[in-house]
């Protein structure tokens, strides 16, 4: 089976053709902001990160960079620095050289100040745009799309429905040689036994354990009852009670194959199949660490209903329930509602999540983005010092 | 037929309600050759769940097949079951 891609001249597969303007640094980003806006046709992912880490949350943030602006869905990159943070665009690039990636970089204090810089950074900007301009879809096979599962504001409907349905999706994407990446470990606790009966490996199973675990350790260093946040106020207005009734529902997204691989956030798989990332709880995060990790899209499942969308690839939006799906039609792309209203099962919902991935894969714009959502934060581990 | 409310393995011993239900109403569950017909003893909101069976103070809510939390004091069959009475096991900093 195929879709429309981009082929980049580094081998892999775009399914967008963004220009990105990025602050490494949360100092710069309102200058990054600034270019973008006055250069119609580019993308800007703002964020609070960029100095002040160490050690393993330097790692991890410099590492979603990297893969977040080093993605095929972004034809170029211009990082923007201040000049004296720890993560500078030269840090960056220098990794994106080596993944074959377009960029160039601009520093605030290098141009001399706002209007120098948001001046000299509009003709890198444009020079980008033009390049990318050229690029045009082919086809491409489906075995080479990496598809991300997010779910958010869910509900007791989460685990019947959209989630089951989106596994079944997965389990088709899988079937035709694609990858899929489960997260959100926090949202795991309670399931281990069921995931690791499905690893691969002994490895496998034991970094299932593992990251679970430590999900788990983390929320019990803070010496607090996790049920202050896991599950939401919203998720218990909805018929959730525990965590664990919540985590049993979160990974049907994952469907019924072998796990082949656990990464970490922002880590790229080397295998294909089903994926684990040790991604979080929030939404907005996690969906940064599963682009970085490699995903082109990300299939959302809500209860409660969300907007949020990503700077550089399509969400698609999957209503739990008819209710939410009525009240927020704007926002979502497909109810999966119609399973318990009788008019529609589990597998004709999961084929046809599938087929709108192939889809949108090839272009067809979801609601996230015809409506301008391109939510975006990174997950840093800190302290930061 | 739409159905009002769902058990989603064999070995649990709540169901989901599929609708909004009433007190008093007698609900038909049925999976894999296990039916059982509750009458409710309270409203039960959509996504929200009731005791399938009488489930003792420190017994396991199951769901899913698998452990959802403990009962945290006795539920009767038809019972609203949630944060009320049911604990979480995982992610307890506060127990230390």
């Amino acid at each position: 089976m195929k879709f429309l891609g981009y082929r980049r001249s580094n081998g892999k597969v775009g399914i967008r053709n963004h220009v990105l303007i990025f602050p490494t640094i949360v100092c710069a980003s309102e200058v990054a902001r600034m270019i973008s806006n006055e250069v119609p046709g580019t993308v800007y992912a703002i964020h609070g990160c960029g100095c002040g880490h160490v050690g393993e949350d330097k790692e991890q943030v410099t590492r979603t960079m990297v893969g977040f602006t080093g993605h095929p869905n972004v034809a170029g990159v211009l990082l923007v620095g201040l000049g004296c943070e720890v993560i500078t665009p030269e840090v960056i690039a220098g990794e994106l050289a080596k993944v074959g990636q377009r960029v160039e970089t601009i520093s605030v204090q290098e141009a001399g100040g706002t209007i120098k810089c948001v001046e000299a950074g509009r003709r890198l900007a444009g020079k980008l745009l033009a390049e990318a301009a050229s690029a045009k879809r082919e086809p491409v096979d489906v075995s080479e799309l990496i598809l991300g599962l997010e779910c958010g504001g869910s509900d007791a409907f989460s685990g019947l429905t959209a989630n089951p349905a989106l596994g079944i999706a997965s389990d088709l994407l899988i079937a035709e040689g694609g990858s899929a990446i489960l997260s959100e470990t926090t949202e795991m606790l309670g399931t281990e036994q069921v995931l690791g009966k499905r690893a691969a490996n002994a490895e496998v199973k034991k970094r299932i354990y593992e990251i679970i675990a430590n999900a788990e350790a983390k929320a019990k260093s803070m010496g607090v009852d996790i049920r202050g946040a896991q599950p939401s106020p919203g998720n218990i207005a909805g018929g959730l009670t525990s965590i664990e009734e919540k985590s049993l529902g979160c990974i049907r997204k994952g469907g019924s194959t072998t796990v082949m691989e656990v990464v970490k956030y922002a880590e790229q798989p080397t295998k294909k199949g089903l994926i684990i990332m040790d991604g979080t709880g929030l939404d907005v995060m996690n969906n940064t660490g599963l682009l970085a990790s490699g995903a082109h899209l990300i299939v959302f499942t809500t209860g409660r209903g969300t907007p949020v969308g990503t700077p550089i690839a399509p969400v698609i939006k999957v209503s739990t329930n008819s209710i939410t799906y009525n009240k927020m039609k704007d926002n979502i792309d497909i109810n999966a509602g119609v399973i318990v209203d009788g008019q529609g099962t589990l597998r004709s919902v999961g084929e046809q999540i599938f087929n709108e991935v192939v889809e949108v894969a090839s272009g067809k714009l979801t609601k996230a983005e015809i409506l301008g959502h391109h939510e975006f934060d990174i997950h840093s581990l800190g302290p930061v010092v | 037929m739409q159905e009002k409310a769902i058990m989603i393995d064999r070995k649990d011993n709540v169901a989901t309600a599929l609708i909004q239900l009433g007190k008093g109403d007698s609900i038909p569950v049925g999976l894999e050759g296990r039916n059982v017909t509750v009458v409710l003893l309270q409203d039960i909101a959509f996504g929200h769940k009731f005791a399938l069976t009488d489930i003792q103070q420190g017994e396991a809510v199951i769901k899913y097949g698998e452990p959802i939390g403990l009962a945290t004091k006795p539920i009767r069959q038809g019972e609203h079951v949630h944060v009320h009475n049911v604990e979480s096991q995982k992610g307890r900093g506060d127990k230390g």
